[in-house]
């Protein structure tokens, strides 16, 4: 009787975890194809101004205009169209910082936790000073050095969020490194490198594609904080942080100026931080 | 003993992070494109003017001369000119430091209390639908930034329901009888309550958003713990005496399983702290973070740099006070 209601505890938790990464999955994949499409299945130019047409409130409000689903802004653009094409610059942001940050974070972890002496000593200096530095601030300055641009945004996520990963990666090689395979491995005749890379490396995989999810969601925030404060991209081009800040001066004239982009924004970041958390659960047992 | 010379360690590791800080903050905002000097003179200020007033804030020299001289300033306690307001960058980062420090330790006050709740309530239920609700909320909690809490607050209670306010430290008409800037604290000395009641209400909000996410850590662990705890002897001892469960866990339970989670909330609390820039821009709050953006748009120099280190003192020092209170509390780590 005890042991049916534990298995069946378990096979509840499972199943609410699977249905967490399907949501998420599902939701993530949605927005990639509307990234894609972009210029084809949005309604309207997401740049066209019309002052004639400024503020018009969503589709089942009083005095919408039909083809404006969801409103538009002050200037009068298409609210809309201005959501799904800053899903690309989201995207973007998303899947090449999270990438290039993971690769650099993680290897440098993985260097540190596994060969220590002055190698792990200069990096765990290098992560100190990182963790000293407040992050907005830190990337605000980075932006402000780089000149806005998508590439800059990249690069300044890059720089400030290394630190994440190679903490973790860190601590999990340190962890692993003392484990007897890697003796055993080590006596069976490979070099340290191969060590690292063979046998090192596959056990802290599962950490770090979990890592690299919660590390897109970040992203994404952090591009919609620096467009808030105007230093993303150029202002015309939409952007869901540019829209907010856009949003939040006007919230008591229009509110679905910001209430849309930032439903957007808060479902993206819950589906990536979900995907991580439900792909934790599926495979590492330990991480649970 | 050991505790000394942990201190001594940790002393000489935080100065190398902090002098790691300052050659960072220093040589990287002298790569900002635009000059200072040009952008605070009138359109029509000649190369001569620029010239002159360059000289007057030492940027003419070679930058290790600059750095040379902020170095030793900074030791002695100056840290120098602000460019925009030319006022002693040290005053003004000292006259908000106040309104951030009020609005960090409200915030994890707030966090404190939510997360407490969550995981006693969690624990008194456990096992049940309460503590699944809790869990999600939790989850949710923790996935979302405070940026995205901070603007979700606004629309509920700046907005749909105004009860609260959603810029600024203090209603601007009201008259203020404060010596210090620590409003909150010295309208309280000053019994105040009607200025106490409008700073509140204006702080309210960004301290919930700062409160949000760290609520959902100490919720999750101090369950987690509190969790574990429940079951040792001593616990069941108590409730074998015929103490209920909620006392047992408020007063068995929680005593032993508070202190993982303390020292957590230490490192915690400086991504709090780290979170005010933010949100004291989004909130138009007074604060530190606030004054350290205008800083960078208006590349106000020293400033910056004043700002970063504060920053830094900061993060480091809680740090350190957190990981001497660790070694303090924990007898296994005192002797070892």
């Amino acid at each position: 009787m005890a042991e049916a209601k534990v298995l069946d505890g378990r096979s509840l938790v499972r199943r609410r975890a699977g249905l967490r990464l399907w949501l998420s999955a599902g939701w993530l994949t949605l927005l990639c194809i509307v990234a894609l499409l972009a210029p084809w299945i949005s309604p309207k130019d997401p740049l066209a101004q019309d002052l004639f047409l400024g503020r018009l409130p969503p589709f089942w409000v009083q005095g919408a205009e039909p083809g404006y689903w969801l409103g538009t802004d002050s200037l009068g653009r298409d609210v809309l169209s201005r959501i799904i094409h800053g899903a690309r610059v989201a995207l973007t942001v998303a899947l090449v910082a999270g990438a290039i940050t993971c690769v650099i974070g993680a290897t440098l972890g993985l260097l540190a936790g596994f060969l220590r002496g002055w190698v792990d000593m200069v990096i765990s200096r290098l992560i100190d000073i990182w963790m000293a530095f407040p992050p907005v601030l830190f990337s605000i300055l980075l932006i402000a050095v780089l000149g806005p641009g998508l590439i800059s945004i990249i690069i300044a996520i890059v720089v400030i969020d290394w630190t994440r990963f190679a903490r973790v990666v860190r601590a999990e090689a340190m962890a692993q490194g003392a484990m007897d395979y890697v003796a055993s491995a080590r006596v069976a005749g490979r070099g340290r490198l191969g060590t690292m890379v063979r046998e090192i490396l596959p056990n802290v995989l599962p950490t770090i594609v979990v890592l690299l999810t919660l590390e897109m969601g970040i992203a994404v925030i952090v591009e919609a904080i620096l467009s808030f404060v105007n230093l993303s991209i150029s202002t015309d081009d939409p952007t869901w942080g540019g829209m907010i800040a856009e949003g939040r001066t006007s919230v008591h004239q229009a509110w679905w100026v910001l209430v849309f982009p930032l439903v957007t924004l808060f479902l993206t970041v819950l589906a990536f931080s979900q995907l991580g958390e439900g792909l934790k659960d599926r495979f590492d047992p330990v991480l649970r | 003993m050991q505790v000394l010379r942990l201190l001594f360690t940790r002393l000489a590791t935080t100065a190398i992070t902090l002098a790691g800080v300052a050659v960072i903050v220093f040589f990287v905002i002298r790569v900002v494109p635009g000059n200072p000097i040009a952008m605070m003179l009138p359109p029509g200020a000649t190369e001569d003017d620029i010239a002159r007033l360059s000289a007057l804030y030492g940027l003419d020299k070679p930058l290790l001369t600059q750095f040379g001289i902020w170095v030793a300033g900074v030791i002695q306690g100056d840290f120098g000119t602000s460019i925009t307001t030319r006022q002693p960058v040290l005053d003004l980062v000292l006259g908000r430091l106040p309104a951030t420090l009020e609005l960090s330790i409200m915030a994890l006050i707030m966090a404190m209390i939510l997360g407490g709740a969550a995981a006693l309530t969690g624990t008194r239920f456990r096992g049940g639908r309460t503590e699944g609700a809790i869990d999600v909320a939790n989850g949710m909690a923790l996935s979302v930034p405070d940026f995205l809490w901070g603007l979700v607050l606004i629309l509920l209670f700046g907005v749909l329901m105004p009860v609260f306010h959603i810029s600024g430290r203090v209603t601007p008409s009201l008259e203020l009888p404060f010596t210090t800037n620590f409003y909150l604290f010295e309208s309280l000395i000053r019994l105040r309550f009607d200025l106490w009641a409008d700073i509140v209400a204006h702080m309210f909000m960004p301290a919930l958003a700062l409160a949000i996410p760290l609520a959902a850590i100490i919720g999750q662990l101090l369950k987690q713990s509190l969790k574990e705890t429940v079951n040792l002897d001593y616990v069941t001892l108590a409730r074998t005496k015929g103490y209920g469960e909620t006392r047992v866990i408020l007063r068995e339970a929680l005593r032993n399983a508070a202190l993982p989670t303390l020292t957590l909330v230490g490192v915690q609390f400086t991504f709090l702290i780290g979170g005010t820039v933010i949100i004291e821009r989004l909130f138009s709050y007074e604060g530190l973070g606030n004054m350290a953006i205008d800083a960078v748009i208006n590349r106000d120099l020293p400033l910056i740099q004043g700002i970063v280190i504060l920053f830094a003192v900061i993060f480091t020092g809680v740090n350190l006070i957190v990981d001497l209170l660790y070694t303090v509390l924990n007898p296994r780590l005192r002797h070892g």
